[in-house]
């Protein structure tokens, strides 16, 4: 039993990943119809830019110059979305107009580009950050067994931001703008809205989001140039089990996901890595457009 | 007329190519044109985005690989076997596949083929990371010794040639003519009376089944069937040499391929920089140069004539 919860808990500490991560695209996908394959990337990034502010910046800048775990959990999201707002500006915007299929093919690129340049300067096999706060290094006892404080953490931490996000879209102003915005752009830019701008801000908020989940990721697995690649392909596959629809399913199926993929690695430990896929050739086969989805 | 010329160049050179270049060189170069041709015929003429391809592709050389090593089959027996299944796996994959269209499609496609890669690395006969090794060449029909580099070579010129005749055979039929009609508009052609999914599933099917020929003949080749064969980043390569040599044309995936594999090949010393590169002409592609390279030089001649 207390194996099983164990485990149980490992799970969510990789669901809420995949939830923020999926999350992240359903944004993306929801307004831009732009399936970001380098969000994979982006969160890799994140992983990268906390890792090189804690360790590398007094060897390669020369000044003392140390930015730690909680500053980065700010500023790394910031820098992130400087860059999908870079991408979206310069590149994905001249391709609205053609097959979606052309913003998958230059978000392909965008990540190629990416994982080259890191692993030239980075070992593949990764390197640890070792920039986990004092405060929450330890174990807590959560009366059946003793779980690392830092994991606890980064759950409740993505738990509150994949319901804020939530909350917002859903249940604010300025998110059901953003809606009206996906409905229908061109009436709602007829009300004197400015979609463009929203666009972009989407895109950096989807991006900013990945790389959050990157600084975080960071003290629990160790930062590589390819963290993301895989990790990706799981993500796709959990969006089209949850199907895009909602952004409460997004955030559903990626906690759900990751809790049966840490049981499975209970019971059967070779389909740990396989089950997320055929569970989704399950869905494709009784809910072709996923289980919050809505069949258009 | 373009088209009759350029078979023509095709032909002599893939003649000609063992005696001014490296064979073996030149026969991967020939499984990924074959491997880009069947890629294309789904994308370019079909409009549906495989993101799983290697799957098909890595998935053929194991297959291949196990029965000529373990069971003793003849290495055209092998590639046959290897090629049958993938005619099976694509079955599934397109059923599955085709149930969704657009982006959603091409994530399907991606994470079926991720079970395939999961299956190359875990299962026992695979070798894991080191991949599957040292598959016997063995002898063609018995008596021609494939272990002789020429008469390797022409044995897979001539495979090249089949699969791309089928190829072409395929898209310059009634068959292929309804492909593009859907291609251009999917409901149009539904409202015409055509089961879709009927003509994408086969278009599927064909196109996995040459991806698979062109991975088993290349395990035969290099006597070695690689992990990274099935990974997902061969499936983007293929993508990006379709997409470079020209989307939707018969000869565009065969110069695509060559392009890159020739340039990956050249800039192999400088490590992971190939990688940024090969992103870099990808966002290149995207952005200003759709058409590729023989899509470009078709505008330009019928812009001449007219």
């Amino acid at each position: 039993m207390q194996v099983i919860l164990a485990q149980a808990l490992l799970g969510l500490n990789v669901g809420v990943f995949y939830a923020m991560l999926s999350l992240g695209l359903a944004v993306i996908f929801g307004l831009l119809n732009i399936i970001n394959f380098a969000h994979g990337a982006m969160y890799m990034l994140g992983a990268f830019i906390a890792l090189i502010g804690y360790s590398f910046l007094e060897q390669w800048l020369g000044i003392s110059l140390q930015i730690g775990f909680w500053a980065s959990l700010i500023l790394v999201p910031l820098l992130v979305g400087l860059l999908g707002v870079l991408i979206e500006r310069l590149l994905l915007r001249r391709l609205y107009d053609l097959d979606h299929i052309y913003g998958l093919l230059l978000t392909f690129g965008i990540t190629l580009i990416l994982q080259g340049l890191f692993s030239n300067y980075f070992n593949v096999s990764g390197t640890p950050y070792p920039g986990q706060p004092e405060s929450l290094s330890g174990v807590v006892n959560l009366g059946f067994m003793y779980f690392p404080t830092y994991r606890l953490f980064a759950i409740v931490f993505s738990l509150v931001v994949c319901f804020a996000t939530w909350f917002f879209i859903e249940h604010t102003k300025l998110g059901s703008r953003l809606r009206a915005g996906v409905e229908n752009p061109d009436l709602t830019q007829a009300f004197g809205l400015n979609v463009p701008l929203m666009i972009t801000l989407t895109f950096a908020f989807g991006a900013g989001l990945a790389g959050l989940a990157g600084v975080l990721a960071a003290p629990i697995y160790s930062v590589s140039p390819l963290m993301g690649a895989d990790l990706i392909i799981v993500v796709f596959a959990v969006v089209v089990i949850g199907g895009m629809g909602s952004i409460m399913g997004a955030i559903l199926s990626g906690l759900a996901l990751g809790l049966i993929e840490g049981l499975t690695k209970v019971i059967y430990p070779p389909a740990a890595s396989t089950v997320i896929f055929f569970l989704m050739v399950l869905v494709l086969l009784f809910r072709p457009a996923g289980l919050f989805g809505k069949e258009k | 007329m373009t088209n009759r010329i350029l078979f023509i160049l095709m032909l002599v050179a893939g003649l000609t190519a063992p005696f001014y270049a490296y064979p073996v060189f030149v026969m991967d170069l020939l499984c990924f044109a074959l491997f880009a041709c069947a890629f294309n015929l789904l994308l370019g003429y079909a409009g549906l985005l495989s993101f799983g391809h290697a799957a098909f592709f890595g998935g053929a050389a194991y297959i291949t690989g196990y029965v000529t090593k373990e069971w003793g089959f003849s290495p055209l027996l092998g590639i046959l076997a290897g090629t049958g299944f993938t005619l099976v796996l694509g079955g599934i994959f397109g059923f599955l596949a085709i149930r969704r269209q657009g982006i959603y499609f091409a994530m399907v496609t991606l994470a079926l083929a991720q079970i395939i890669y999961f299956m190359a690395l875990q299962l026992p006969f695979t070798g894991g990371e080191n991949g599957l090794q040292g598959i016997p060449r063995g002898e063609l029909f018995g008596f021609i010794d494939l272990n002789n580099p020429l008469a390797m070579y022409y044995f897979v010129f001539a495979i090249f040639l089949i699969g791309f005749g089928i190829i072409h055979r395929t898209i310059h039929s009634p068959f292929g003519e309804v492909l593009q009609a859907i291609r251009e508009n999917e409901s149009r052609a539904l409202s015409l009376g055509y089961d879709v999914d009927h003509f994408k599933l086969l278009a599927f099917v064909i196109s996995a089944t040459l991806a698979g020929l062109a991975g088993a003949t290349k395990a035969i080749i290099f006597q070695f069937a690689a992990l990274t064969s099935a990974h997902w980043q061969t499936s983007g390569e293929v993508i990006l040499m379709t997409l470079v040599g020209g989307l939707g044309t018969v000869f565009g995936p065969v110069l695509g391929a060559i392009t890159v594999g020739a340039l990956s090949h050249e800039l192999s010393a400088f490590g992971s920089w190939v990688q940024v590169i090969l992103g870099t002409i990808f966002v290149v592609c995207v952005m200003t140069f759709r058409r590729g390279i023989i899509g470009e030089i078709q505008r330009l001649v019928s812009r001449k004539q007219s």
